[in-house]
């Protein structure tokens, strides 16, 4: 997996404006990803996690252009060489929805009531070019097999479906023209555990035999790491650590994942660890905090934390770079 | 007195009437909260964890009764058995709030978005306790102040709105402390919160509990929330408790299937990618038609024909009891 980049994002920036008043004027920008340079390796799982509020999912539309970027690129790199995909309007972007997909977080509102399950599955095979109504039906019910579902379900309609079920109808739906790259936003969060484990064996599963590329978007961090090969963690719209998964679990820099990292409850007697409390919440991206966007709530703020904002910045580390945002770290690599 | 026992909960039965159909949501439940100990339930959605607690506060919906068994608060004067009170009657509603107070998983709902936050602490303060205008204004802000809420004289009279999702849950926490109950009921209490908010309401329940020496009983579907913070755990399947007993003992040796399988099913922090997690094989059976025997048979992978009968409830030590029909085989291959 050496670095074969399939996307490369460049300063992305997505920006809200926020109108107020009777003639709702611009007053604000809720910056909900902020500066983001990040690159998808070709057959990996990246994780992006964080909390709430910080981005993560924003970031995975912009990554499809479901929210265009307010600046910054997005750039795709495939045997046709690289495309920009950030200036190319909807027309120009047909071609690579094909190869990015996304499985949303809800299965209950992901999935139009009115349709059959083939209703809301043929239409991407309709767009792209398979014509007759036969060879759909044939598809799709090779898709749901895929996704362990029986092929008659096709006809049946979503609300006959259980959670995980119509997850995995949603899995079968990005599946359907082969795609590349599938964004899986929240995909497991909605459900039941022992049905999560099903859904995370199958996408495993999937991802070995399609030779996929998964963007993992998640709040859980024990998800991402038996999941994932790296991870970028999230905050404030910006990346504040980015680095194999291995290394993350077991190294961590930045203050802000130690912390996430800590407070999560582990099924596990025998490791009782001390957990870090962060005070207060998560600031408001529309003004977010001078600085590093995490020192109001850092154990470790200093006075340059609050003026200036770092920089990601490459760390030593076993295998690969591990990149972190923080003052307060020594030894960077390279500056 | 310092373990003694705040509520028993002996063969309740709950049932739920629908279309001429019945749903048995509880079906024979029996457990103990004891004064100053956390008794977690746990269990995946629609195993009648959410019914139990509405059970104890009487806050049934109207086509649900409770068709059989006990519960007795074990209050300063004597038991009182709760079963047995018109649910909203003077005697109910004395100790509903009082002795035994609820937090509710979704803050937002739950609260009143036309009533100040100070308003709705201080309703409660009116009707159960003997306090006036003033020492009630008092009170709540010292509440607030004492649930971590920053500016307590000004927060109080704000509206639910003004509030984040972490500051809303100590709000409700700070509703339901208000007049110190014996019993403290928590439903998912963090399940809509970050990881990061999660860790400071723990904090601050665990606080409670040893400065109050409030039981609680705390109902979650997350095997890390029972790790870090259950003295008891009692695992629900299908209206019934499948596995009960000391934390230690239940996680580190579990006899029934299901609770071992649930423990094999969620990836756990720490333990690296090269984990194995085991999906446990289809899903939960439809309450309305609910299999014969044993309700986890279907997915068992331990069946035998005998479990076409319902197994009774067993102990397996003195403080670990277990329904399953081969639980001595389990408990005796040492894992």
């Amino acid at each position: 997996m050496a670095a074969d980049p399939i996307l490369s994002l460049r300063n992305v920036e997505v920006h809200f404006p926020v109108r107020t008043g009777v003639l709702k004027r611009v007053t604000a920008h809720v910056r909900a990803v902020d500066g983001v340079d990040l690159d998808v390796y070709r057959g990996e799982v990246l994780g992006l996690v964080g909390e709430s509020g910080c981005g993560k999912t924003t970031l995975g539309k912009a990554i499809l252009q479901l929210v265009r970027a307010t600046q910054g690129t997005v750039t795709y790199s495939g045997e046709d060489g690289e495309t920009e995909l950030t200036t190319q309007d909807d027309a120009g972007l047909f071609a690579f929805r094909k190869r990015l997909q996304i499985v949303f977080q809800d299965p209950h509102s992901s999935l139009n009531p009115a349709f059959t399950i083939f209703g809301s599955l043929e239409d991407p095979l309709r767009h792209y070019g398979v014509k007759t109504r036969a060879e759909r039906r044939k598809i799709v019910g090779d898709l749901l097999e895929a996704v362990n579902m029986r092929r008659e379900a096709m006809d049946r309609y979503p609300h006959e479906f259980s959670g995980g079920q119509r997850q995995r109808i949603g899995i079968a739906r990005a599946l359907s023209i082969d795609p590349e790259l599938i964004v899986c936003d929240e995909a497991v969060s909605a459900l039941d555990v022992s049905i999560q484990a099903q859904v995370l064996q199958l996408l495993m599963d999937l991802k070995r035999e399609k030779n996929l590329t998964y963007v993992f978007i998640t709040h859980d961090l024990s998800v991402t790491e038996y999941l994932c090969d790296r991870i970028a963690v999230m905050y404030l719209g910006k990346v504040v650590e980015l680095c194999d998964a291995e290394e993350l679990y077991s190294n961590t820099l930045h203050p802000y994942t130690q912390a996430l990292l800590s407070a999560i409850p582990v099924a596990d007697l025998d490791r009782k660890s001390q957990r870090i409390v962060l005070q207060g919440d998560v600031p408001s991206p529309i003004n977010p905090p001078s600085g590093c966007p995490f020192h109001p709530r850092c154990r470790f703020a200093q006075d340059i934390c609050r003026t200036d904002v770092p920089r990601l910045r490459a760390y030593k580390a076993g295998s690969g770079v591990h990149m972190a945002a923080c003052h307060l770290i020594d030894q960077p690599l390279a500056d | 007195m310092e373990h003694d026992v705040a509520l028993t909960v002996k063969g309740l039965k709950t049932y739920f009437y629908n279309n001429n159909r019945c749903n048995r949501a509880i079906d024979g439940v029996s457990f103990e909260i004891r004064q100053g100990k956390t008794l977690c339930i746990v269990g995946e959605s629609g195993c009648g964890k959410s019914v139990t607690a509405a059970s104890i506060m009487q806050l049934l919906p109207t086509l649900s009764r409770i068709e059989e068994g006990e519960i007795t608060y074990h209050g300063p004067d004597g038991p009182v058995r709760i079963d047995a009170l018109d649910r909203g009657g003077a005697q109910m509603r004395s100790i509903r709030g009082k002795e035994i107070a609820m937090i509710f998983q979704d803050p937002m709902t739950a609260l009143n978005p036309v009533y100040s936050i100070g308003f709705q602490i201080k309703e409660m303060l009116m009707y159960h306790t003997g306090l006036g205008r003033r020492e009630r204004h008092d009170k709540a802000i010292d509440l607030l102040a004492s649930m971590g809420i920053p500016l307590p004289e000004r927060r109080v009279n704000e509206y639910p709105h003004l509030y984040s999702g972490g500051m809303r849950q100590r709000a409700m926490i700070a509703i339901a402390m208000s007049c110190n109950p014996r019993i403290l009921i928590a439903d998912e209490p963090t399940t809509a919160l970050d990881v990061t908010i999660q860790a400071q309401i723990f904090e601050l329940m665990d606080t409670l509990k040893r400065e109050n020496g409030t039981a609680i009983m705390l109902i979650t579907h997350d095997m890390g929330v029972v790790a870090e913070l259950a003295d008891d755990v009692a695992v629900m399947y299908m209206g019934n408790i499948v596995e009960a007993g000391p934390v230690g003992t239940v996680m580190r040796n579990p006899v029934h299937p299901y609770t071992r399988a649930l423990l094999d099913s969620i990836p756990v922090l720490g333990r690296g990618k090269d984990q194995e997690i085991k999906a446990i094989p289809g899903q939960t059976p439809d309450p309305y038609d609910r299999p014969k025997g044993c309700q986890f048979a279907d997915r068992c992978r331990h069946r035998i024909d005998k479990c076409d009968q319902m197994p009774p409830e067993t102990q397996v030590s003195d403080d670990h009891r277990v329904m399953c029909w081969r639980y001595e085989e389990f408990a005796s291959d040492g894992r």
